[in-house]
Formats: C-alpha cells, structure tokens, sequence
C-alpha cells in the first residue's frame, strides 16, 4: 500500500490558498442529509462539530463525560499561539512555521504545518468574538507572552486558564447548534467500535456508560477527536479517563498509526510523592518565563536538602548550578521542552536531584520577585533598596501573572512557592504520534478523519508550548469544514446508512463478546495494578531515554503482561450499568497493545529526535543526535495483533527550511 | 403567555415580588415605630392618640392600609410557596449539616417569617380588630382643638403591654422580626439587582443597623411601658 | 492515617440508597480522591463493588468531581475541588461522611453520581454568542477595558461542576446561570444579545426544576472558583430590564 498524503501542488504559501479555492464542496441542499459523527468534544472534537453543525451537515457528537465541557484540553494552562505579529516583535506565519517545524525535529508535514501558522491568526479572532476572555493590556489590546524554544511573543493567554477559556468558547459555540438541532448530543456514551462499510468508515458502536447498552450509530462519515494515549504511562498530566480506545478501536479496523514512540515528557510538573500517586499535575510553561531552574552545586548541599537539614533559600548563588542557562545561553530556561526535560533528568542522574526520591530540581522566582519588585517600587516612587518592600510588591506581580498556579502548587504539596522555590520533574504531557492522517486530516480508511491530540500531523517529534491548543481549533475550526469535503462530496448520493447492515451486527457483537470476556476472566488482581505495573515499563524503557536493550525487554515484558492481563484480571459489577472499573478494564487492555506498538516504533527508530531520545544516538555533550539520511520519515503502522506490526514510510520532503542540527546554545 | 404573566410566573418575578413587598413593609415599620415612639410622650398619650385617630381616619392613609395588608398577605403566602417548591427542589437533605457556608437568617427566613405572621395576627387581634370591629372598645377623650371625641389607644397599648404574656409575645416577634430583617433588607437589594461595588458596604450597614434599631426600638418602647408606673 | 468513612451507596436511580461505613489507611500527602482509589482497590481486591465516584482532571480545572464531604460541596477548605483536597486537612481517626450532591434537579445515577445535565441545558438554551465560524473580525478590532476583561473573567472562571446548586438549601442555579449571563453580558461582543440570553436561560433554569435564590449566598461560600454572587444581582438586574423595558413583547 503506497500512502498518499495528497499535499496540494505550488508554493508553500500557495498550497491552502489555493485548496480552499478548488475543493469540492457539497451544496446547502445536500449538507442537510449528510450525517457525521463526531467522537471527542475537546477543542477539536467541539469546535468541528460546531463548525459542521453550523455548515448544515446533520452531526452527532459523542462524549464519554458527563458533559461535553469536560474534556481534558481544559486543562491547558499557558496559552495558545499565533502568528498576530501584535508585539511586533518580528513574528509572522513563515517564522511561526519555521519554529514548529525546528521545534519539532523536522519530523513534520511542511504543508501542515504551514496551514496551521496560517489559520492560527483566524482562531484568535474567532475565539475573542465567541467571548473568550483573553488577557489584555491597560489600551484594551490583546496582551501575548513568550513561550519556549521561540525568540518572539505570541502566545495569547487567559490567566493560566487558557484551555479552559477555549473549550468553554468552543462548547458554547457547540451549545448553540445543539440548541439548533445540527448537533445531537450523546453525553456518557464511548465509543468502542468502528464500523466499515464497503470500506468506508460508517458508523460507531457505542456504551451508553449509564445503561450498559451498545448503541449502533451511523453516518456518512466519523471523525474522531479523542485526544493523546499518554495515560499509557498510568503516571501523566492527562486526566484520568483519557484514554486511547476510540484511535485503537480504529486501528483494529485497519486505520494506522503514525509515530507512536513520539511522546513529549513535560519538564514542569509536580513530583510524584508516593506508590498511591494517580496522576501528576503540570505546572505551565508559561512559569520559565520567569521562574530559574536550578540544583545545587555540591553534593554535600544535596544531600542536607534531603536530609532536611539544608533549605534551599539557605544555599548561596554560587553554589547553583542554574543549567540550562549555563548549557544552553541563547534560550536559558526556555528552551523547548524535550532539552528542558532531558537536562533535568541529567542532573538528577548525576545525583543531583533534591527531593528524597532524587527526582526532582527547582524552580526558583526569587530574582523575578526581586526584579519585579524594584520595578514597581521605582514606578511608584518607593524606596527600592527596602528589601522587604521590593519582596512584598515583587510577590504581588507574580501573584498577578501565576497566582492559580502558585496556588495549585501549594494545596498539593503543602508548601508556599513564594517562600520557597517550586520542586519539579519531568512527566508525560501530550503524544505527537498519533493516527496517520493526509492533508485532508483523513486516515487512511475512507471516511474516517481525526482532529487534534488523536492525529500525528503537525508537532513532529516535539510539540512547543502553547501549540496544542492552536492545533486542535486549526482542525477543528478551519481545516476539517474544508477537507471533509473531496470525500463527502462523493457521498451526496449515498442515502442514509442503516444501523441493521450486517457489519453493524458483526462490530455490535464482537464487542460485546469482548466486553463479555473481560467480565467473565473472574481473575485475582484490579485493572488498576494491571495499569499501574505497565506504565512502570512503558516509563522505565520508553520513556525520557530509551536503548534498544531496554526496548526488546520491554516488548517482552508487556507482551507477557497483556496475556496475564486476559488470564487474571478482576471486573466487579456488571455489564448491564453504570461500571466504571468496565470501562478502564476495555482502555487499559487497548494500552496493552498500543504500548507494545510505541516500543516496536522506538525500536525502529535509530536516531535520537524530539521526545524521542534513544541514548546510542547522541552527541558528546549529550545532545540529541538525528539521522536525516535514514529517517526523514513519518513511521506508520499497521498493527496485526500478535504477528509483528508492519512499517509503511511517508517519506517527509523539506523544500522550504534547510534540516539543520537543533541548537539552543 | 403576556410578558406580564411570564414575568411573574418565573422565579425571578417571583423573587421580585418578595422583594418590593419586603421593601415596602420594610418602609411601613418606620412609619409605625415614628407613630409609638410618640407613646414616650409624657403627655398622657395626647400625641398618640391624635397620630391614631389621624392614622384610622384619613382616607389615604386607610387606602394605603389596605394595600399593606394585601402586601402581608401576598408576601406571607408567596414566601410560604417558594420555601415549599424550594424544599422540593432541594429533595433529600445532607446527613451532615453545616452552619460554615451560610447564616441562620437566610437560612430560616421562612420560619421566621411564619413566626412574624403568627405575632402579626395576635397583634392585629389586640389593637386593630378591636378598633375595626368592635363597638367603643376604648375610652372616648375629647382634645382641645379637635371638633369630636376620639378613641383613647393609648391607654389601651399601656394595658396590653402590662400583661407578662403580651409581653413576652411581642418581645418573640420582635426578635424574629429583627433576625428576618438582617437578611431580609440586603437580600431584597440584591433580588432588584441593586449590588454595586461601591454601595454594596452602604446597603449591608444599612441593612444590618435597620435590623437591629428597628426592632430594638419597638422592644424598648414595649418595656418602657411595661415598666413604667 | 487510619479514617472511617461513611459513604452513600446507591444502584441505580430507581433504587433507594443508604450509608455504609468502611475503614481505609490513607496517607496525608494523598489527595481526597486518591484516598477513595486505595478504598476502592482495597474493595476490588475483596471482589467487592467499589463506590462509584466521578473525577477526571484532578487538577480542578475539568468540573467533573463532585463529592460533598462533611456536608460541604468539595469539602471544607474555600475555593478548592474535591479533587484539589489533600488528606492533611483531616484528623487521624476522623470519620468523614460523604454524599452525592442533593437536588432534585441531579438526580443520582449511581452511589455518589449524580446527573448534571441541566446545566449543560442552560447554556444551550442561550449561553453563547451567536458567531458562525469564519465570521469573526480581527482579535484588536475591539478594545475591551482589561478590568472588564478581568471581571468577565471571573466570572467565565466556572467549572460547572454544580457545586452552587449542591450547596444551596433551595437547590437553585441562580449561581451558574448568573455567572455565564455575567461573563457574556460583560463583554461588548455579548451585549448584542444580552436580552434574549437572558430570558431564554432563565426561563430554561426554571423549567429543569431548580429552586429559586434567596439570597443565602452558600453557592458563594462553597464554590471551588469563589464566583461571586454579584453575578446574580447583576442576572436579576438584566433579566428585570430584559422583560419590563425591552421592545420585545
């Protein structure tokens, strides 16, 4: 099978342009009896079937929340990036494209990437007339701030509520066509099949989570945007029941992934503090813009911070060790996140780490607070060498700028951020693989598109703060209304699909089969210990750094898992009712298996890109060695359960931006 | 549906209503604590019993009466109406109840204001039924300057506020009163939707210094004359 | 920490529900909802049913935990949610009662879930402004004040998690509806249809059986993003001028 990503011929600026101009739409009149289902309500789920619903397309939207509002891009915190230049600071989409294309390791699609930065300035005029509160300056103008790996300002912010600003713009927006009857609604139901009819995606099988029932739901066409699969990890910033069953489900019905070992482990999250640990909590990027990451110098101050001896405040200037500024000077603490992870794991490698667990470094806001502080007193004609008057006003900035975060911080740990510098490490944030997609955003199953978080199209191998958010309402917003239309132009004959087509019957049975099956294994151990112990391999072999020993032990040790996992795990309750520990179990045995798949794609590849450090490719100074002659490719997978999964290769061309070794320095 | 109708059968026409006939009642306890501050007079309750005469007689005053008793009324039943749908909305009430999220008066105004509609009804029954509808209940005294005989209240409230039991009853409902008042007055601002940030300190002082004097007022005049010889 | 905890179990909602009491060993660096986790594998382990809870984020941010602890929506601490409440604000041997959210509006759909779709009903009967994608005009084509942008901020900050109506005696959801009436109507790009919005949210609040304000202010106390109740004057303000002095019949 020869992939075909079907990128519009002409000039970079020219290709979107000029696609929108000359695609094939489906008139008014035919949009009306056109049905498509929408899995996901995130900002790409929401914001495509408000789009659609608004075009006059008959779309059925899914969630398995209790409410479309609660999807996890709401917890984005930072910001949404876009090409405005309103600092004018020299921004502008070619440059936007450059830093993401850099950003991400040039492991992503020109063309895409180019029509993001492009409609990224659209998304922010759409967003502020839905009413999204963004930050703004004393003139009334739409304030930005910068964000890592870039030299310019254009992340536009609403407190550190970004992600939730957006979903409530986008679910409102959502609301209105619902209220219209565009959209139909199904709260608490999951999808756990898709359904293929003459090739074509058609339909769904879906658990309604209140009643147990499976539901057939058909269409001329099904979107899925069911976000990232980094819960594969049991211990990421995701929510809870993020999960990658929807894309999986896919999968199984020959859709395929693409660069699934790509996963982006966040430099600034809360450490773990214990065995019972059910998630870790990202503190946003958007605090390196002030905050210093450091450890201390000596081991002996390591070693009484453990102890509890020492305090960090206690520790002198020169005996910090503040890293990334002394290794990579261009961009100090902003560097992007896959080289702000990988250092701190170093130091703490190195012994350096200062929590008792040895995983964790600081970050530090005194010198902002003292910074800020003197500014205002100097603005407001105070004494500026009054340093308990320059802490208290330096305090009341930053409280201003991160005040929920610093908040946050101290309800989980228990201690004051202001006082003391904030304890961080590394952890699972977002996945850029995710299933193949062309230009069309349409996998490589006819009819079945995916949006957002769920595709592997635009971050490469390392997404930059403040662009996940972007991707999913460029997709959702103004890409999909457009590229959905080559293939449901072609549909406009096609009358209503039937849910009693056989291949209906055949999903609806073989999932309940397979819901049957995992209630009836009566086994001894919870699907939360199954979950527990496979994202220690998945972290421990595939996670910040990975060799190809580790690796090979990994897919051993899941393999094995997975068949204990059929043979000994333990659902209570029933099939017929509302049974949360069902529907983990049904996402957790679909980790199993993309887990295996992450690996064999790590495996697979011999360079070190992005999120994706394999620790026999590197440079001597520990940098992150690619190899563009070999793997300039997007890796897509065909996964044919137990057999190896077999490799199909996009080969990516870069005909605008030079591929160049990454520096930061 | 006329918008009339609409506005009145939805809950914030509701609340409205509450609120204009709270405020309004509201207004009437200060006409009516101006009216028995007079029995401090020490002129044989002179001053008191013109102000009643004036009071029962003057055909505006009567007509603005009777709209006051229909605002009783309607806020009584109303009030009683929203606290049961309100009861039902809630259903099932906590096996824990807390007191840190909220005050006993907003908490209660119903009870209270039952409580108050109770002593309303006792308080009617002593002076104003009397007066309506009862021949001659009290002394006939003639002033100097007023062309009949009038009634002589006076001498009855000081009867009335002699009696322990009367006494204690009034001193109840003025404490109910005084508790539905504290959250009564700012609520009814903010039902109309009269919050600003800069008033909001104005109408709480006002509300909670009405909550008190008011009632405290009517408290002391009652021992004043209990006590006095 | 050794804690007892007294938890409402339920089946479904046509069943009745009762309390039942269970002991677990949780630690003080845990979260509220971790503790439940080590409950509930603690049950599973016993081939039991573990208490069905909703929770997703765990970062108080998503709206979907919805506990009411010791009486209290989202527990004792101000301005956080269940899930954002750690173990060491209890006592060592503490007996912690919990409930699902009472109101008849949320029905219980199964031991401490509880069924929120009426809010979801109210910003659908108006709780949005009516731009089409594609329709908007640049970002800075209109200033907005930053305080006001703040304040609608404030108020846009609700989670609707449903806690306002949870903690109101009444059970109303004046505190919700307020607050998106709020966060709309401050902004000029909602004031064009603030009238209809109004009405149409009301109306709709009063139809899915809420109870009505009186002003309590519990919401205020109880809510996880500390919304204030100055949304409501404001909604009251509105939905006044809205029906006596718009042109609208």
């Amino acid at each position: 099978m020869k992939l075909d990503a079907k990128i519009p011929a002409g000039s970079l600026e020219d290709k979107w342009r000029k696609y929108r101009s000359t695609v094939n739409l489906v008139a008014p009149n035919n949009k009306r009896r056109i049905e498509v289902i929408v899995v996901g309500t995130g900002l790409a789920g929401a914001s495509a079937a408000a789009s659609l619903g608004e075009l006059g397309y008959h779309v059925k939207a899914f969630t398995f929340h209790d409410s479309p509002r609660r999807a996890h891009s709401i917890a984005a915190q930072g910001g949404i990036n876009a090409a405005k230049n309103y600092s004018n600071d020299g921004d502008s989409v070619y440059r936007l494209f450059y830093d993401t294309v850099k950003g991400g390791d040039y492991r992503s699609r020109e063309a895409n990437v180019y029509r993001l930065a492009e409609v990224s300035v659209d998304i922010i005029d759409q967003c502020v007339a839905q009413g999204v509160p963004f930050a703004r300056e004393y003139g009334g103008l739409l304030e930005n701030r910068s964000f890592g790996g870039v030299q310019v300002s254009r992340t536009f912010y609403a407190r550190g509520q970004t992600g939730q600003q957006l979903l409530i713009g986008a679910y409102q927006s959502l609301s209105r066509q619902i209220s219209l009857g565009t959209v139909e609604m199904f709260n608490r139901h999951e999808m756990l099949d898709l359904v293929l009819i003459d090739g074509k995606a058609r339909g769904i099988i879906a658990r309604n989570l209140v009643t147990g029932k499976l539901e057939r739901h058909a269409a001329h066409a099904v979107i899925l945007a069911t976000g990232g699969y980094g819960n594969v990890y049991y211990l990421s910033t995701n929510a809870m029941n993020c999960n990658v069953t929807a894309a999986w489900r896919a999968v199984q019905r020959g859709a395929m992934m693409a660069n699934p070992c790509f996963t982006q482990i966040h430099p600034t999250c809360i450490p773990v503090s214990g065995a019972y640990q059910s998630k870790l909590t990202l503190m946003s990027e958007s605090l390196r813009n002030d905050g210093r990451v450091w450890v201390p110098k000596k081991k002996e101050d390591v070693e009484g911070i453990r102890q509890g001896t020492l305090s960090p405040v206690d520790i002198k200037e020169e005996d910090r060790d503040y890293y990334l500024e002394r290794r990579y000077p261009a961009f100090g603490n902003l560097v992007p996140r896959d080289v702000a992870s990988r250092a701190a794991k170093q130091v703490c490698d190195d012994g350096f780490g200062v929590n008792k667990s040895g995983l964790a470094v600081y970050l530090d806001f005194a010198s902002a607070i003292e910074r800020y502080g003197k500014s205002q007193a100097h603005q407001q004609g105070l004494d500026s060498s009054d340093k308990n008057l320059v802490r208290k006003l330096g305090e009341k900035v930053v409280e201003q700028k991160y005040g929920n975060l610093f908040e946050m911080y101290e309800k989980i740990t228990g201690t004051n951020p202001y006082k003391s510098p904030m304890m961080i490490y590394p952890a699972v944030h977002y996945t850029m693989g995710g299933l193949w997609v062309d230009y069309n955003l349409e996998t490589n199953v006819p009819g079945l598109f995916a949006l957002g978080e769920c595709n592997f199209s635009d971050h490469g191998a390392n997404r930059l703060g403040a662009s996940a958010l972007m991707q999913g309402l460029a997709d959702g917003y103004f890409v999909i209304p457009y590229t959905i239309g080559p293939f449901l132009s072609g549909e406009i004959r096609t009358p209503a699909i039937k849910t009693d087509a056989p291949e209906f019957e055949e999903a609806e049975n073989a999932t309940r089969a397979r819901l049957e099956k995992l209630m009836s294994i009566g086994g001894s151990r919870s699907v939360e210990s199954f979950h527990r112990e496979l994202g220690l391999i998945m972290w421990d072999y595939c996670g910040m750094s990975r060799n190809a020993e580790g690796l090979n032990t990994a897919r051993q040790k899941i393999r094995a898992l997975r068949e204990e996992y059929w043979k000994d795990v333990f659902v209570p309750g029933s099939m017929d009712d509302y049974n949360p520990e069902l529907e983990k179990a049904a996402r957790v045995a679909d980790f199993m298996e993309l887990g295996e798949l992450m690996i064999v794609d790590a495996l697979n590849r011999n360079e070190s890109c992005g999120g994706h450090f394999r620790e026999e490719y590197q440079t001597p100074e520990g940098e992150a060695l690619r190899d563009d002659a070999n793997y300039t490719y997007v890796s897509v997978w065909d996964w044919k359960g137990d057999a190896d999964p077999q490799l199909y290769k996009e080969e990516l061309k870069f005909e605008n931006i030079e591929l160049k070794t990454r520096s930061y320095k | 549906m006329s918008w009339v109708s609409t506005l009145f059968t939805s809950s914030l026409g509701r609340k409205l209503v509450m609120a204009l006939t709270g405020l309004f009642l509201i207004l009437f306890l200060l006409v009516h604590l101006t009216a028995n501050l007079q029995l401090l007079r020490s002129d044989g309750g002179e001053t008191f019993n013109l102000v009643s005469e004036f009071m029962g007689h003057n055909p505006v005053v009567q007509t603005v009466a009777w709209g006051l008793y229909l605002f009783i009324v309607i806020h009584t039943l109303l009030g009683i109406r929203l606290w049961l749908a309100n009861r039902h909305a809630k259903g099932q009430k906590y096996l824990v109840q807390t007191k840190a999220n909220a005050s006993f008066a907003s908490k209660n105004m119903a009870i209270l204001g039952i409580l108050i509609f109770a002593f309303l009804m006792i308080h009617m029954g002593d002076f104003w039924w009397k007066l309506q509808f009862t021949d001659e209940p009290y002394a006939l005294l003639q002033y100097a300057g007023m062309s009949h005989p009038i009634e002589d209240v006076y001498t009855g409230v000081v009867a009335s506020f002699k009696n322990p039991v009367v006494m204690i009853c009034y001193l109840i409902g003025y404490l109910a009163l005084g508790i539905h008042l504290w959250h009564g007055f700012q609520s009814a601002f903010q039902t109309l939707g009269l919050n600003h940030m800069k008033y909001n300190g104005l109408i709480k002082f006002l509300g909670t210094a009405y909550a008190v004097l008011v009632p405290l007022g009517f408290a002391l005049i009652s021992i004043y004359i209990f006590l006095m010889q | 920490m050794k804690l007892t905890l007294k938890i409402w179990r339920q089946k479904s909602a046509q069943t009745k529900g009762a309390f039942e009491s269970y002991q677990v060993d949780a630690n003080e660096h845990m979260s509220f909802l971790e503790m439940l986790d080590v409950l509930n594998e603690g049950l599973v382990e016993k081939r039991q049913e573990p208490v069905a809870f909703e929770h997703d984020c765990r970062e108080g941010i998503c709206g979907t935990c919805n506990l009411v602890i010791n009486g209290r929506p989202h527990g004792p601490l101000p301005g956080t949610t269940t899930c954002q409440l750690h173990m060491r604000h209890f006592k060592e041997g503490e007996t912690i009662v919990i409930e699902p959210y009472r109101a008849q509006a949320f029905p219980v759909i199964k031991d401490l879930v509880v069924d929120r779709s009426p809010l979801d009903r109210i910003i659908q009967s108006g709780g949005f402004i009516s731009v089409n994608t594609g329709q908007a005009p640049d970002g800075n084509a209109i200033p907005i004040e930053k305080d006001v942008a703040s304040r609608a901020f404030d108020a846009a900050a609700c989670i609707g998690c449903g806690a306002c109506v949870a903690a109101c005696p009444n059970g109303s959801a004046m505190l919700f509806t307020s607050a998106k009436v709020s966060h709309l109507a401050l902004l000029p790009q909602g004031e064009v249809e603030h009238n209809r919005r109004v009405v149409s949210m009301v109306h709709q609040m009063d139809k899915e059986g809420f109870g009505m304000c009186s002003n309590i202010k519990a919401c205020e106390v109880e809510c996880p993003k500390e919304i204030s109740v100055t949304n409501i004057a404001r909604m009251n303000r509105q939905y006044f001028s809205a029906m006596i002095g718009s042109d609208e019949k």
